[in-house]
């Protein structure tokens, strides 16, 4: 079994494409968000002169669409973001499966190959969230490509970070990894992270959409006026809880896996390495997150907190637990 | 703070409270003047209120977090004397706050505690509420469904007592416990669905508590032992055949059952090609003869990393290797008295590694009893640096070298202390010197021999054969612990995933129909429709608006053919939310 140069070659042609259609994605995405911004004022406007009409002829105006309506809009800008980044997953992909056979193993035994296989993870979770969505008609506040933005940046942020500072040669893995308990064991936490990753973005909105429901609630002025065309504030929220409450169970299947394949190759099941003690602060933080939503008087915003305080111990988890804490997590070539 | 948003938990407090009497006026303040009794059971309520949960929860998040910043006792022991060396001051202070041994700590272990009394003091209660739940009539239909989270409503041209019929069919076939009960002027049925999300709930709390269980019986009829073998060695599960041995307060050395492990290989491969990770592990193997206890019928297996040998509770991991170079001592009469292999540990990534090797009983040529003591290290790839100074560079053995300092005087072994096999009790050696006074350095490759000044002997560095060092463990409660943890995550999912939610139909002849005489109204039935979830539920609209359409379906009516107050979509673009218009429902969003 040797590193076959010429495919590991390929591997990083691609992931530079897809770095490329990666941005093509958000700017188009940010292209959407401000479309929405403008629609949002012009719907405003012709609600109003609605509201004045139905008021001269007399009668209520029984139902008027939820303000999510309006993110319902035909959205050239947004459809062009989503088929680009469908792209720019492609061409990732590409380059994962590429690196994998120029291996001949899973492309996930170091660092550099941990983070661009989950940030090939987080954009798979989010196409298909949009294709579920676009099933649905787009409906019930199910349109997540006002998410666009702010998944595909993190994304991006990642693989620069990746390539430049924890770029590693492709190599074959160290006997420690060799199990098949990595490829069950990292899939599942390459997943949780997507959806936690996701979660956090829509946690950000959910505030930044709070406060400025807030200040619409005063009278003040409101700023950010992006945010009008993103759903409510309760909205976003639900989403959030959503995606964390899956991302939570699926954290709990990494924990429960790693822990099976430490009683294997380190025969013991818990040890409180500090990859475990750091993977169990995430649970807690996120187990608190979970509760606080069901404690009077910790919902909303606080819980808000609380679960980007996961998502802040999750990140650390794969910066500084894995390049300063020793320990037996601690890999070859980083 | 401002007002949270909430969500649409705000409904349902009431939802809430009625699975949580227990938890009703948790979070007033203490009333003045309470008798002992009463001060118990409010500290009792204080612990168990879903507020100091929280609390504990967050703070055992924040305890476990020194465990990875310090060196842990149980883990790395020479880091933490290194830590203490280091750090004068503020090392025996951290200490006596049991930094070094966070997971065994006193405050770690009342964190946790604490919170488990608290989950035992919530969840019971809630159990028993929860038992009683299941099997109570769905509660009785609000007088106001309008004001629920969800609420249609729709004329259809059935009487009410069919429509009434059809809507508690249409309920049952969605799974619903449906109660109907009659009402002045019409009839309602109150329906009921997704109990075992309360179910999973508890099921999740309580297996945490078997996992618990589970771990703590680990540590207490656990051990674990350490020994380094030889190619070529065999080591018993015997009481004193271990390099290191600890075990739980309630198991002991006695409980390891007599196995033997003839190591008969030890395969290693590091990286030769590629130069980017020129020299990283690729196999390591150990080809073992394993007997399970005397007379038994030995087995052969390769332990590898990730494949220990499993038989009877114990697992026997390989968890280290290095070389173990092959050496001779000739004494001064030319009486060989030391042969064979003497394990030098790897210290580094290259595998520079050191050992000793001690000769407590020779005799010098001039017939002097002596002690002898070599000290050094055995470099499997060597190479000098600028300054001359050998090295390795890569950890297979290509081009091996043993560079040693000789040492006599007293070893030290006859005072009792027990000794570590890789040092030297230098208290009471001294060098060997040659006749420029200075220690001799003595660089050996396989093959060589050299003899030391004053008739003290000669030393042959043999060849070079390879150890492993074997991690022997036996886990009670293992499988329980997996059990619990499954069945953990099997209730969390019930719990989060499964909807609990609440419908009810409220059927009333259609107002106006025949001049509204009570009782006959052939002109059709109001239905009302309200729906109440618990937890972020997004489903719930959706499952409103498929009992209104059902219902339609199954009286034969086009849905939505009469429904009232539908107003053409305001804003509707034309691309989007059919479902808002197949329902074709009032929807009042509160
Ligand atoms: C070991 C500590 C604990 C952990 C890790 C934990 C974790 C969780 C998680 C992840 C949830 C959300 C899933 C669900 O809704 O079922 C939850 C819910 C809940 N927990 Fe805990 N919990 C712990 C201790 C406690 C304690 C001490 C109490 C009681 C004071 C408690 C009461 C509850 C209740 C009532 C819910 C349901 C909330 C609702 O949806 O209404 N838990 N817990």
């Amino acid at each position: 079994m040797s590193v076959d140069e010429n495919l590991a070659g390929i591997s990083n042609v691609l992931l530079y494409g897809a770095m490329t259609a990666y941005v093509v994605a958000m700017i188009a995405f940010a292209l959407d968000l401000a479309d929405g911004q403008r629609t949002a004022k012009g719907e405003a406007a012709r609600r109003a002169r609605l509201e004045r009409e139905a008021a001269k002829a007399g009668g209520a105006v029984a139902t008027l669409p939820p303000p999510a309506a309006l993110a319902r809009g035909r959205r050239r800008a947004a459809a062009v973001a989503t088929s680009v980044l469908g792209v720019a997953f492609l061409l990732h992909l590409g380059s994962v499966v590429t690196r994998g056979f120029s291996v001949d193993r899973v492309p996930w035994g170091n660092m550099f190959e941990f983070a661009v296989t989950g940030c090939l993870v987080v954009t798979g979770v989010f196409l298909a969230a949009l294709v579920h969505a676009r099933r649905n008609g787009f409906a019930g506040g199910r349109d997540l490509r006002y998410l666009g933005t702010f998944v595909v940046g993190p994304v991006l942020l990642t693989l620069g970070l990746a390539l430049r500072a924890w770029y590693v040669e492709a190599a074959e893995l160290v006997p420690a990894l060799d199990s098949y308990w990595l490829i069950i064991h990292v899939a599942v936490a390459f997943l949780a992270s997507a959806l936690f990753t996701i979660g956090f973005s829509t946690t950000v909105l959910q505030l930044v959409q709070d406060s400025r429901e807030t200040r619409q609630r005063e009278g003040r002025r409101t700023g950010v006026s992006f945010m009008a065309a993103l759903p409510s504030a309760q909205e976003l929220e639900r989403t959030s809880a959503r995606l964390h409450a899956v991302a939570f169970v699926l954290w709990t299947f990494t924990i429960i896996a790693g822990a099976i394949w430490a009683q294997k190759a380190w025969s013991r099941y818990w040890g409180w390495d500090a990859k475990e003690v750091w993977s169990f602060v995430i649970w807690v933080a996120y187990a608190a997150y979970l509760h606080a939503r069901a404690t009077r008087g910790w919902d909303g915003r606080r819980a808000a907190y609380l679960s980007m305080v996961g998502f802040t111990c999750l990140v650390a988890n794969f910066t500084i637990v894995n390049i300063y804490f020793v320990g037996l997590h601690s890999y070859a070539g980083v | 703070m401002g007002t949270p948003p909430r969500t649409d938990e705000t409904h349902l407090d009431r939802l809430r409270e009625d699975a949580e009497p227990a938890r009703a006026g948790a979070d007033t303040a203490v009333p003045p003047a309470l008798g002992p009794g009463e001060l118990l059971r409010y500290a009792w309520r204080q612990l168990t209120s879903m507020r100091t949960a929280l609390f504990l929860l967050m703070l055992l998040a924040v305890a476990a977090v020194p465990g990875s910043v310090f060196p842990q006792r149980d883990i790395d022991p020479v880091a933490v004397r290194r830590y203490l060396v280091e750090h004068e001051t503020a090392g025996p202070w951290l200490d006596r706050l049991q930094v070094f041994d966070v997971y065994s700590s006193v405050w770690f272990s009342a964190i946790y505690l604490l919170l488990f009394v608290s989950l035992v003091g919530c969840v019971l209660p809630r159990a028993l509420v929860h038992a009683r739940a299941v099997r109570a009539r769905p509660p009785r239909t609000p007088a106001r469904l309008a004001r629920l989270p969800e609420h249609r409503q729709v004329a259809v041209a059935a009487a009410p007592a069919d429509t009434a019929r059809a809507a508690e069919e249409v309920l049952r076939s969605a799974r619903f416990r449906v109660d109907v009960r009659e009402e002045p002027g019409g009839s309602s049925a109150a329906a009921e669905r997704g109990h075992h999300r309360e179910t999973g709930n508890l099921v999740f709390h309580l297996s945490l508590v078997g996992l618990l269980v589970s771990v703590a019986s680990g540590s207490l009829l656990g051990y674990e032992g350490q020994r380094l073998v030889v190619e070529g060695e065999t080591f018993v599960g015997v009481r004193g055949d271990w390099d290191s041995f600890a075990a739980g307060p309630w198991a002991g050395e006695e409980d390891v059952p007599p196995f033997a492990l003839r190591l008969d290989r030890m395969d290693v491969e590091f990286e030769e090609d590629q130069a980017s990770a020129l020299g990283q592990p690729r196999l390591f193997a150990a080809d073992v003869t394993y007997t399970p206890r005397p007379g038994a019928e030995p087995r052969t297996q390769t332990v590898e990393v990730n494949t220990p040998v499993e038989d009877d509770g114990v697992q026997i991991n390989l968890s280290g290797n290095g070389y173990a170079p092959v050496l001779r001592f000739t004494d001064g009469q030319g009486r060989v008295v030391h042969t064979g292999a003497v394990p030098f540990l790897p210290q580094n990534a290259n595998y520079d590694s050191r050992g000793v090797l001690k000769v407590p009983d020779a005799t010098d040529a001039s017939g002097e009893q002596v002690q002898l003591g070599f000290q050094g290290v055995f470099l499997p790839t060597v190479t000098r640096g600028e300054d001359g100074t050998p090295r390795s560079i890569f950890p297979g053995d290509a081009n091996p070298m043993l560079a040693l300092v000789a040492y006599t005087g007293d070893l030290g072994l006859d005072d009792g202390t027990p000794q570590s096999e890789y040092v030297l009790d230098l208290a009471g050696l001294h060098a060997v010197r040659g006749a420029d006074g200075r220690p001799i350095g003595y660089q050996l490759t396989p093959g060589q021999s050299v003899t030391l000044p004053d008739g003290l002997g000669t030393l042959t560095f043999e060849g070079v054969t390879r150890f492993a060092s074997f991690d022997v463990r036996h886990t009670p409660g293992q499988s329980a612990a997996l059990l619990f943890s499954l069945l953990a995550t099997a209730g969390l999912s019930a719990s989060l995933f499964i909807p609990r939610r609440r419908v009810w139909v409220r059927v009333r002849p259609a107002a106006g129909g025949s001049g509204g005489a009570a009782g006959g109204s052939p002109g059709g039935s109001t239905v009302e429709v309200g729906g109440l979830s618990r937890g972020s539920d997004a489903g719930l609209a959706a499952e409103v608006d498929v009992v209104v359409q059902r219902l339609a379906e199954r009286l034969g009516e086009p849905p939505g053919a009469r429904a009232d107050g539908a107003a053409p979509g305001v804003g509707d673009d034309g691309t989007g939310n059919d479902q808002a218009r197949t329902a074709a429902a009032s929807r009042e969003s509160t």
